[in-house]
């Protein structure tokens, strides 16, 4: 199970830690991220706990050494459970200057960096902004640093391969994954296989590719290292028993959406404009078409939520997905979807920034827009994905409440979600229970806005049922016929029979738990979406202290749960940490009056664990 | 209870919803009802296999007007809905309702797109060259110095031809009919259902309040033959009270020209014959505009191709067959997995 299989080191010479941060970072050319991702493999099949956040410029093809231009991808991985991709990195692996630029502030003092000197050069140093060679100015005695020409070594190991200069140089990533697999004494095999399986159209490049690795491998293995970098051991991670598989919140809520779709037993149809980072979505589901999903690349977002409406309207589960700037046009589409009374899941994969802001970063700032950003009295029912794992669950919820109440769904996921991985104990779908869709078929008294007496939900008729036709539409219309309607107490009583319909769906979810703690105390953190992992780590932390802190986390953003304010009113102090300038924390406020503090940031970067834990120790005083 | 499910036979009163209808009496709209639902009729299907979906404006009032299912939904997305309903249903008769404002201006851009993806939907524009609703604004399709309450000084901004703008968007089917023609408007429509793909119909409609008029120089009666065009796939173009005039190519200046027909005039074979398939001459039927020139009515253009429902539903079709059980657990343990701790 463990890597160590392959080769048998003494574990004396590999002292053991229980986790480590390490960061690759190079020109948005160099490969960063499929190293990433193939290390992630490697450590997940050796049986670490991990967790990844893949970090790449917005421009496709910025200029090569250009420090926009660079891309990253952090993993922190250990023997123990990782909640977030890592405060800062112990080990950075530096491609260019431009990376080591960029990148080098976020390392922990002490920290190493490896270097590829090959590129630190006049023109890339100028590229760069650096006045001179940052590994001869003393700049980096803070750290501990490593600097090998990995151009020059890739070179020469694909020397044999029949690849061009140029080609051989691409392999650089291979060869750094090489040495750091041998640093954290990881098994080759997969990436060879991984390798193999890629490129067998382009058999010398598949070589090289190999060569490269196992001859940065090698070096760690024969060079001479520098005092104190040396291989560790990090043992498999505690686990619950089961089969495991990595993924990203993108994927696991595109099975989601694929799974929450068979349990309401509808046809899938999911509407999207391209955007990032919400493109994911759709590409994963564009793949999956045997699965009764259409995908339907619209002309815009608007025409996506328009489709979606439409093929709900048509009797299957419409679906649309954005990001920021693509749900502001969507608005108007979601309140015809209230005023009709459709089932909708609306996906906001939220990125950094008003207007286009930083596209590729994260940021919760949409909770305004999801449960107030609409004309008129609008409501709706808002969900949140706390990880990549639980966005699976999370987009079922979202399908079983829209099916259940005939209500969009907002579903908030967040760019670090949508592109972090994580080890998943794949669950038994067999275990889920399913929530079938009954369309109204029976002529006899029906009307469209005819309500069910426990959901307050209208009826769902399938146009082409014998005998049904009926005509929907924004207007309003009146409670006991359906039909248009401006009497001013009709108007009344459909406004409050909409929100009430909403409300009722506090009735219908679980009362909300306590992730870590007691349900009483000095201080609650109360978080929501990916804030996840940073406050659990924290609050864990301060508990294992004996402090009195308990972690409170919402998947349900309305209708809030019916227990929250009762249970925050147990604390002495409530803290809410978001990435905005406080939004969650006004609704609570507002729900409650209670005088909750916020923690709150908003540099397109997720939570350290070390800030949520200052600000809780500064309350506990 | 059966005789909601035994198909009736059909006449147009079995189209009549009803409710009550609100156009301004006198209005265009409700010859271009009648029409319809006598269109409806004579094509067959039950009125529970149709779907109206319309956007926002008086023409959009439509599908209220209808026994048949009936989607009224925001201004301008009508064709993005109803690519949502024909896609997620593609056995449904699905037909979009929309006037000049709605199709043209804040819709625009869904009108090319679903004209360009020719998704078998028919699409009714109703222009009336203003917007009736918003009370009496200019359109996208007013003449340059409509006079209008957002433009008292004349408007200076020059419209679209809603046809061109189709043939544009890359149309396999244009039509143009005009409300008052009780008998025109059904066969036009009838052939716009037939046509698989995105079928795109412009009926000329009369705002009495805020337009009235507007079309009279090609519809009053005593004007009406002398400009009015009306086409027949395989025949020659001619038109005036007693057929008299016709329409000949002129090959140098690469343009249709009005010609005296028979005595004292051109043979008849020198004229052009109407081919529904010819995009070129296509775009100079709907660029004709009175009173140079009669406007052309009828089927402008007519050329199928693949529809996009028939591709996407065979793409997903194919799929399927690929994947026949659609099953969950294997599709999440697709890929790489690893076992922890489990018992042999
Ligand atoms: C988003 C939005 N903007 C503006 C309006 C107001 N509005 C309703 S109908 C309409 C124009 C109607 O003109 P047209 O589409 O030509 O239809 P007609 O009434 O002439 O049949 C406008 C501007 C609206 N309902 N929604
Ligand atoms: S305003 Fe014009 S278009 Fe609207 S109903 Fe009245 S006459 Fe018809
Ligand atoms: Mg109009």
């Amino acid at each position: 199970m463990s890597g160590s299989a392959a080769h048998q080191i003494d574990p004396a010479e590999r002292p053991e830690i229980d986790s480590v941060v390490v960061r690759f970072a190079g020109d948005s050319g160099d490969g960063i991220q499929l190293t990433g991702s193939r290390f992630t493999e490697t450590v997940a099949i050796a049986g670490n706990d991990l967790e990844t956040f893949p970090d790449f410029p917005a421009e496709i093809r910025a200029p090569v050494g250009t420090t926009y231009g660079v891309s990253a991808f952090q993993i922190n991985f250990g023997s123990r459970t990782i909640m977030t991709s890592g405060d800062a990195p112990d080990v950075l692996v530096a491609l260019n200057p431009a990376a080591l630029k960029t990148n080098v502030g976020d390392l922990k003092p002490g920290g190493l960096v490896i270097v590829d000197t090959g590129t630190f050069i006049d023109k890339n140093f100028e590229k760069a902004g650096y006045p001179a060679n940052p590994l001869e100015d003393g700049s980096l005695s803070r750290f501990q640093v490593f600097p090998i020409d990995i151009s020059k070594q890739t070179l020469e190991a694909v020397k044999d391969s029949g690849v061009s200069k140029r080609d051989g140089l691409r392999a650089k990533n291979f060869w750094t994954l090489g040495l750091i697999d041998w640093m954290y004494d990881r098994d080759l095999a997969p990436t060879i296989k991984w390798i193999e399986a890629k490129f067998t159209k382009e058999p010398e490049v598949g070589k090289a590719n190999v060569s490269a690795l196992k001859a940065g491998h090698a070096y760690g293995e024969t060079a001479e290292m520098p005092a104190g970098v040396r291989g560790v051991t990090i043992r498999p991670a505690e686990h619950a028993p089961g089969l495991y598989r990595t993924i990203t919140g993108a994927d696991s809520l595109a099975y989601g959406l694929i799974a929450g779709a068979q349990l309401a037993g509808l046809d899938l149809f999911f509407a999207s404009y391209p955007i990032t980072p919400a493109s994911a979505v759709l590409h994963t589901l564009a793949g999956l078409k045997g699965y009764n999903v259409a995908t339907f690349q619209a002309e815009d977002e608007i025409a996506a939520a328009a489709a979606a409406i439409g093929a709900s309207y048509a009797g299957a589960l419409g679906i649309t997905s954005s990001s920021g700037p693509g749900m502001a046009l969507k608005t108007e589409a979601i309140g015809l979807a209230i005023g009709v009374e459709l089932p909708l899941v609306v996906l906001d994969t939220q990125r950094a920034g008003p207007s286009t802001g930083m596209p590729t970063k994260t940021e919760q700032s949409d909770l305004y827009l999801a449960v107030y950003g609409r004309n008129a009295d609008a409501p709706v029912v808002v969900l949140s994905a706390r990880s990549p794992s639980d966005a699976f669950d999370t987009a079922i919820e979202a399908i079983r409440i829209a099916t259940k109440f005939m209500t969009p769904v907002i579903l908030l996921s967040d760019t670090y979600i949508a592109s972090a991985a994580e080890p998943w104990l794949i669950p038994d779908f067999g275990t889920y229970r399913p929530f079938p869709v009954k369309f109204r078929t029976e002529p006899e008294g029906f009307h469209p806005f005819l309500r069910d007496k426990d959901t307050l939900a209208r009826p769902w008729v399938k146009p082409g049922t014998p005998g049904m036709a009926h005509r929907v539409g924004g207007l309003e219309k009146n409670f006991n016929s359906g039909h248009i309607s401006y009497d001013p107490i009709n108007h009344q009583r459909m406004t409050d029979v909409r929100k009430a319909k909403i409300d009722g769906v506090a009735k219908d979810i679980p009362a909300q738990a306590v992730d870590q703690g007691d349900s009483k105390g000095k201080v609650a953190v109360v978080g929501w979406g990916s804030t996840y992992g940073p406050i659990s780590r924290a609050v864990g932390n301060l508990r294992r202290e004996g402090k009195a802190v308990s972690h409170i986390h919402l998947r349900h953003l309305w209708p809030l749960p019916r227990n929250l304010g009762e249970l925050l009113k147990g604390f002495d102090q409530v803290i809410v940490p978001e990435m905005n300038t406080g939004q969650l924390i006004t609704m609570l406020r507002n729900q409650y009056l209670v005088p909750a503090e916020g923690l709150n940031k908003v540099m397109g970067r997720p939570f350290t664990i070390s800030e949520i834990e200052a600000a809780i120790r500064s309350k506990l005083g | 209870m059966n005789d909601t499910v035994m198909p009736r036979a059909l006449t147009p009163e079995s189209f009549e919803s009803d409710q009550e209808i609100r156009w301004c009496p006198g209005c265009g709209d409700y010859a271009i009802v009648k029409g319809v639902r006598k269109a409806l009729a004579e094509i067959g299907t039950q009125p529970d296999q149709v779907v109206f979906v319309s956007g926002i404006g008086c023409a959009s009032r439509f599908p209220y007007y209808m026994a048949t299912y009936g989607f009224h939904t925001i201004h301008g997305r009508a064709p993005a809905i109803a690519s949502g309903v024909k896609l997620a249903n593609p056995a449904l008769d699905v037909w979009v309702v929309g006037g000049d404002g709605d199709m043209l201006s804040i819709g625009g851009n869904h009108t090319m797109h679903a004209i360009r993806r020719n998704i078998d939907l028919n699409i009714l524009l109703f222009n009336n060259e203003i917007y009736g609703l918003t009370k009496g604004q200019y359109s996208p399709t007013s003449r340059v110095g409509t006079r209008s309450p957002s433009t008292p000084m004349g408007s200076i901004d020059y419209p679209v031809n809603a046809l061109l703008y189709a043939l544009g968007a890359g149309a396999h089917f244009i039509a143009r009919t005009v409300d008052t023609l009780q008998k025109h408007v059904p066969e036009v429509l009838k052939r716009a259902h037939a046509h698989k793909g995105a079928s795109f119909v412009e009926i000329i409609q009369n705002c009495i309040v805020y337009n009235d008029g507007a079309f009279d120089h090609f519809t009053a009666k005593d004007v009406a033959s002398e400009r009015q065009l009306l086409l027949e796939h395989g025949k020659p173009l001619r038109f005036g009270k007693k057929l008299d005039k016709g329409l000949r190519f002129d090959p140098k200046a690469m343009r249709l020209e009005v010609v005296q027909v028979g005595e004292g005039g051109v043979p008849e074979s020198e004229l052009v014959v109407h081919d529904e398939t010819n995009l070129s001459l296509a775009s100079m039927l709907a660029a004709l505009e009175p009173p140079t020139f009669p406007i052309a009515l009828g089927v402008i253009y007519c050329n199928p191709a693949e529809s996009y429902d028939h591709a996407f539903t065979g793409q997903l079709e194919a799929a399927r067959a690929k994947a026949p059980k659609a099953d969950i657990n294997a599709l999440l343990r697709k890929g790489h997995t690893w076992n922890i701790g489990t018992p042999r």
